[in-house]
């Protein structure tokens, strides 16, 4: 029996985070979109119809007169939303194939092999399911590859009039014409100075690079840009992702709302971030031995002074206790705060990770007391029921001064119940 | 004298555990028919993706029932008929009507006689955000 031909499919939201914002708000149908990045900084998402006017990354005060004067609303970004809306979408998308990989907040590769019927009219069913019970509009690409399936997205979207956001490139006429209307740079992990070097070898589109000789593309590249060629040529290379083992890292670090001077306000952003990185390690049911704590100050301005600095403090077992993690997170920052700075930004960071019950016991050592892991539990299963920070050490502020700036955010329409969209019955 | 015995190997052989508790008087006689406990989410389906929760503001359907104030579940992977109940926008503005057919007209209809029907015109753009399937509202003191 000879093995079905591999077929995948990469569904992808248009414009996700401008997509969630207008779910709610009819009213913003006809109008462009922005969305900024934490603290209001720099602009991160764009509606198509907000596409022409700002480019992604551009800092918000700089754009703030153009997005005005083509009527450009902009939106702080909504995480509480965009998860929720990103929930109910990759759910949808399980609901109608046999398996997929959630590969970023907003972009699924399901694994079609084998499936009876005309993939192109499941394409269309997931993009109008998808739409009427969520409001996303989603592209849908299908190819034999992942690399191929993530270049007929991109195709679905670049010619939306006549694609109607599905493309199959199964068929061998369609696939050799969009890889030789798209540039090597359309490609997935083709970034910008790879693109240029590959130009200088004269591959510029992507038919072109799937044309290259892959033992060369490896000697000169990388094992990843050969198999990006031959993925582009047809033969699949890459699975479904399993599900990410446990990170070895838990990192946790924001910039303040404002500059902070006074070392009690750190110790508040150092506890917040210590108690959400501590969720974080429970979740996947790791223990840290050691925490890094660093803070630093601005580093662009010239007219400030200039400081950063971390340390690692080392705890006395291996633990995933918020109250023994903050402690020693507190204390790490007494010992990195000078007075005189202002400071912008801490981070704290949970290092030598074990999985619960792996590392081996010293027979003498001290080891977390089974009285932190109920108290944990507890803490955690409330925080579940009644929202992020409803239990918490005495430590972490509920609305601080140095908190995020969101100015312009929109409300948690789906997660909490006094934030509810409101519709006026008259 | 401490003797270090070694590392004790296990054999395999399983030992049943009995977890339930010895009732100290007379057993309850429901426990057999203990069934599995009643969900409001699950009954109003609020788990599932095309599922949300709106609040509603304005008296014009409370002859459906729908008082200012309450909680509508919306489903949106119903296809709106004439006779359910809507969450709609109308040129982009949203609101709350029970949609109906007045011959080849698509009327949004007011459960309130105060409030008119609103009769779709050439040129009215309609687009049904999702059908309202249940209500909730709270009964306190009046």
């Amino acid at each position: 029996m000879t093995k079905p031909e591999r077929v995948f499919a990469l569904v992808d939201c248009n414009s996700f985070y401008a997509s969630c914002e207008r779910v709610f708000r009819p009213d913003l149908k006809n109008t462009p979109i922005v969305v900024l990045s934490n603290n209001d900084g720099a602009i991160i998402a764009r509606s198509y119809d907000a596409k022409p006017h700002v480019k992604m990354g551009e800092p918000y005060f700089q754009v703030k007169d153009r997005l005005k004067k083509h009527g450009i609303v902009a939106f702080s970004s909504n995480y509480a939303l965009y998860g929720d809306m990103s929930q109910r979408v990759m759910t949808l998308i399980e609901s109608m194939v046999p398996a997929v990989e959630i590969y970023s907040i907003d972009e699924a590769f399901a694994d079609l092999t084998g499936m009876p019927g005309d993939l192109e009219r499941l394409g269309r069913r997931i993009r109008a399911e998808v739409y009427q019970r969520t409001g996303i509009p989603v592209g849908v690409g299908i190819a034999s590859t992942k690399t191929l399936a993530k270049l007929a997205n991109h195709a679905s979207k670049k010619w939306q009039d006549n694609t109607g956001g599905v493309v199959d490139l199964r068929d061998q006429v369609k696939r050799e014409w969009v890889l030789k209307k798209c540039e090597a740079s359309d490609v997935w992990g083709i970034g910008r100075r790879l693109s240029a070097h590959l130009e200088t070898m004269g591959i510029k589109t992507a038919w072109d690079l799937a044309q290259a000789d892959p033992w060369t593309l490896r000697k000169k590249f990388s094992i990843v840009v050969e198999k990006t060629a031959r993925e582009l040529a047809g033969t699949s290379c890459l699975d479904l992702d399993e599900p990410d083992p446990p990170k070895q890292e838990i990192c946790c670090s924001r910039m303040f709302g404002k500059r902070l001077t006074e070392i009690a306000p750190i110790k508040e952003a150092v506890a917040t971030y210590t108690a959400r990185a501590a969720e974080k390690l429970r979740r996947q049911n790791s223990m840290c031995k050691k925490i890094r704590v660093s803070i630093r100050t601005g580093m662009f301005n010239p007219e400030e002074a200039k400081y950063a600095n971390g340390i690692i403090v080392e705890l006395p077992y291996p633990t995933d206790d918020t109250r023994l993690m903050t402690n020693a997170a507190s204390e790490a920052v007494d010992r990195l705060y000078r007075a005189g700075f202002r400071y912008s930004k801490a981070e704290v960071l949970l290092l030598n990770l074990c999985q619960r019950g792996e590392y081996t016991d010293d027979l003498f050592a001290v080891s977390q007391p089974e009285s932190s892991e109920r108290v944990m539990t507890v803490l955690d299963s409330i925080n579940a029921k009644w929202g992020r920070g409803t239990m918490r050490l005495a430590s972490v502020p509920t609305s601080p001064d140095w908190g995020m700036r969101r100015e312009m955010m929109s409300q948690s329409f789906t997660t909490r119940v006094d934030q509810l969209w409101t519709v006026y019955c008259k | 004298m401490i003797s270090i015995l070694g590392q004790l190997d296990g054999t395999g052989i399983p030992l049943p555990l009995y977890s339930f508790r010895v009732p100290a008087g007379f057993p309850s006689p429901a426990a057999d028919h203990v069934e599995k406990q009643i969900s409001l989410d699950e009954l109003l389906d609020i788990r599932a993706p095309h599922i949300y929760l709106v609040r509603v503001e304005g008296d014009s359907m409370i002859g459906a029932g729908i008082f200012p104030g309450d909680l509508v579940i919306v489903d949106r992977s119903i296809e709106a008929e004439p006779g359910h109940i809507v969450i709609a926008a109308v040129n982009c503005e949203p609101l709350c009507k029970r949609l109906a057919r007045d011959g080849s007209q698509v009327v949004l209809k007011s459960e309130n006689p105060r409030y008119p029907s609103r009769y779709l015109l050439e040129g009215d753009e309609l687009q049904v955000w999702g059908v309202v399937t249940y209500s909730v509202r709270s009964h306190d003191k009046a």
